[in-house]
């Protein structure tokens, strides 16, 4: 028999571990940066370290986010939509599942950066990267929204953020663009497999900011109430 | 009456005894879940909602209970058909409490939430409609009551969502929530008080001073609940500025000294909270103690007994002492359960249900304090103020009006034929 007690009437909230799943997945991202400088500084005993930092933290990030679709029960009443809810969280999860891809292939295949192209790569890795840092603040306002009901201030803050999350990756796709311009470049001389993998890592570490935008576009769709 | 003659020592004895028993459960149970959203928003710390519980439980006991034990004692049984065989009168209202009282001490082992007011309800209807006749229960009266317990949960939770909703307008949405908290907050204050004052006047005090017949006119009433009301939102302002901005706080949680702001008013509505929970509850133990008495006394029932306030005080001191004993580690358990609830949440809740619960004595209604804070809690949360709810709860609200009020007839019925039997 279901219980009318008054502590049974709280359920465990989502939103802590939502904020928490979102700092281990930009943590994951975050790694990124120093792992690039690593591979452009052809130092492969650190990158290794780096790129079994990111495994770790991607698995904790998916034990989270278990345990957070485990206990949303349809019972549960929120003040978003549950969906809306799970929605955010399989999109957040695709950010540090992509970090993973790109540090597990780049030490798979040994993979070297063309060295005119290195301070070009270590640019563009660093801005979609603080995309993804942006979307963190960004999620990280969900505890404050939570206290204002969601309506007021703080949503005006976080529509903000969420503005700055587009310029940011606007300006990681230019880069991006550049970046493939400098590839197009060089593409004759170089091993067309490699090459191709290559112009596969400047797809992934774009979709990087590409993801954290999409995070923000659902953030945004869970305010619009 | 011979009956009355032979057995009146015995039978006012064990009216005083099982009203005690009774007492001792609503307070050993039923206060955890009155007090138990301050302790669990940590505006009160344990020692503390027991001090207030015990002090206000007792004056709204005292007080303000008067209507609803005279509704248990006269509004639920059809006195006319009663005054025909006043001996099965005194047998049924033992029965009854020994009845609710049992079935409480059953399902608080087996860990079952009881309403303390829907089993001694239930409990009178069994006595009186299986008992004696079905005529010899109001049963326009009844409905009433019954509805009073579908209406008051939807009513808190209607007023605490627009409760919540001018603290944010008023508070959280502005640039400076804290400075705004400081300037809003008294009138908060000063409705509790008002509301509490005003009930207690116009409905409460009649029955504290029998012998006096203390009449206050509307107008009178309004006067004195304004000056109180007052002096509550001066005490709290004196309160509210000893509490200074806590910047660093503020930096990882923006709205820490706002919470604490409203900590402050949560004090005066926990004792807001006891205080209803005292009125409303302290008639399902004396509501029958008074009936037996009176019919002991006068050796017929009649309409117009007036309660004695010793009886108020007989169910006051029995809630105050469940408590002491017990009820704290209910109030402790479900207190570290409930985490998710801040006091911006909390006082919207607490004030809302104390409002409904406090009117309700007010008019004379038993109802169910657990379910109405529950109601206002929701309330709340369609306000988008809470992070999860769970929804099986109203669930286990039906399930528990499904088994309680047979249950509480069942064994009234049981225990009425045996006094029966014993006495006769």
């Amino acid at each position: 028999m279901a219980f009318a007690n008054l502590s049974n009437l709280f359920g465990r909230s989502p939103i802590k571990p939502m904020q928490e799943h979102m700092a281990l997945a930009v943590k994951a991202a975050g790694e990124l940066v120093s792992f690039f400088e690593a591979v452009t500084g052809d130092d492969w005993a650190r990158a290794s370290e780096i790129q079994q930092r990111i495994v770790k933290f991607e698995n904790e990030a998916d034990a989270i986010k278990k345990q957070l679709r485990m206990h949303l029960p349809k019972s549960l009443f929120l003040p978003v939509p549950r969906t809306d809810l799970l929605d955010l969280l399989t999109m957040q999860d695709r950010i540090p599942n992509r970090a993973k891809d790109i540090a597990g292939i780049i030490m798979g295949r040994r993979m070297t950066i063309p060295a005119s192209m290195k301070e070009q790569m270590n640019e563009f890795v660093r801005v979609s990267v603080a995309a993804a840092e942006q979307s963190l603040t960004a999620i990280n306002k969900l505890e404050e929204l939570l206290e204002t009901g969601f309506s007021g201030r703080e949503l005006a803050i976080v529509e903000n953020l969420i503005n700055e999350l587009d310029a940011m990756e606007e300006k990681s796709d230019q880069l991006e663009i550049g970046v493939r311009t400098s590839l197009f470049a060089l593409e004759a001389q170089l091993p067309p497999v490699d090459v191709m993998f290559l112009y596969n890592i400047i797809d992934w570490v774009g979709d990087i900011a590409n993801r954290a935008h999409d995070v923000g576009g659902r953030l945004q769709l869970l305010l619009a109430h | 009456m011979t009956l009355f003659a032979e057995y009146s020592q015995v039978l006012f004895v064990l009216a005083c005894v099982f009203g005690l028993f009774m007492a001792w459960g609503i307070g050993a149970n039923d206060v955890s879940n009155a007090m138990g959203t301050s302790v669990g928003a940590r505006a009160l710390t344990l020692k503390q909602a027991i001090c207030i519980a015990m002090l206000f439980e007792f004056a709204g006991a005292y007080l303000a209970g008067g209507e609803v034990t005279e509704t248990i004692r006269s509004g639920i049984v059809e006195l006319d058909v009663m005054a025909q065989h006043p001996d099965l009168f005194v047998y049924g209202m033992l029965a009854s409490l020994l009845a609710a009282g049992s079935w409480l001490l059953i399902a608080s082992m087996l860990g079952w939430p009881v309403s303390t007011t829907h089993s001694i309800v239930g409990a009178i209807i069994g006595f009186a409609a299986v008992g004696i006749s079905a005529d010899a229960v109001q049963w326009s009266k009844v409905w009433g009551i019954v509805g009073s317990w579908v209406i008051t949960p939807v009513i808190a939770g209607v007023l605490s969502y627009w409760i919540f909703r001018s603290v944010q307008r008023l508070i959280l949405h502005t640039d400076d929530p804290f400075a705004n908290a400081k300037i809003y907050i008294p009138y908060y204050m000063f409705a509790v008080g008002f509301l509490l004052s005003m009930v207690t006047i116009l409905n409460g005090l009649k029955y504290v001073f029998t012998k006096h017949q203390l009449e206050f006119s509307f107008l009178d009433a309004v006067v004195i609940a304004t000056g109180i009301g007052a002096m509550v939102a001066a005490l709290g302002i004196y309160l509210l500025s000893r509490i200074t901005e806590d910047k660093t706080a503020d930096k990882s949680r923006r709205f820490a000294s706002v919470e604490r702001v409203f900590g402050v008013l949560m004090i005066f509505t926990a004792c807001a909270m006891a205080f209803a929970h005292g009125s409303n509850d302290v008639a399902n133990a004396v509501g029958p103690v008074a009936a037996v008495i009176s019919v002991i006394k006068s050796g017929a029932v009649e309409a117009n007994a007036p309660i004695e306030s010793w009886i108020l005080l007989l169910g006051a001191v029995g809630i105050v002492i469940g408590l002491a004993t017990y009820g704290y580690k209910v109030m402790l358990t479900i207190g570290k359960k409930i985490t998710e609830l801040t006091p911006s949440r909390g006082f919207a809740a607490e004030m809302s249900a104390a409002a409904t619960v406090v009117i309700a004595s007010g008019i004379g209604l038993p109802i169910s304090t657990t379910h109405t804070l529950v109601g206002a809690v929701l309330g709340v949360g369609l306000a988008r103020g809470i992070g999860a709810l769970n929804m099986r709860v109203i669930g286990g609200i039906f399930a528990s009006w499904i088994i309680t009020l047979p249950a509480g007839a069942g064994l009234s019925i049981l225990f009425f034929y045996i006094f029966k039997a014993l006495f006769s």
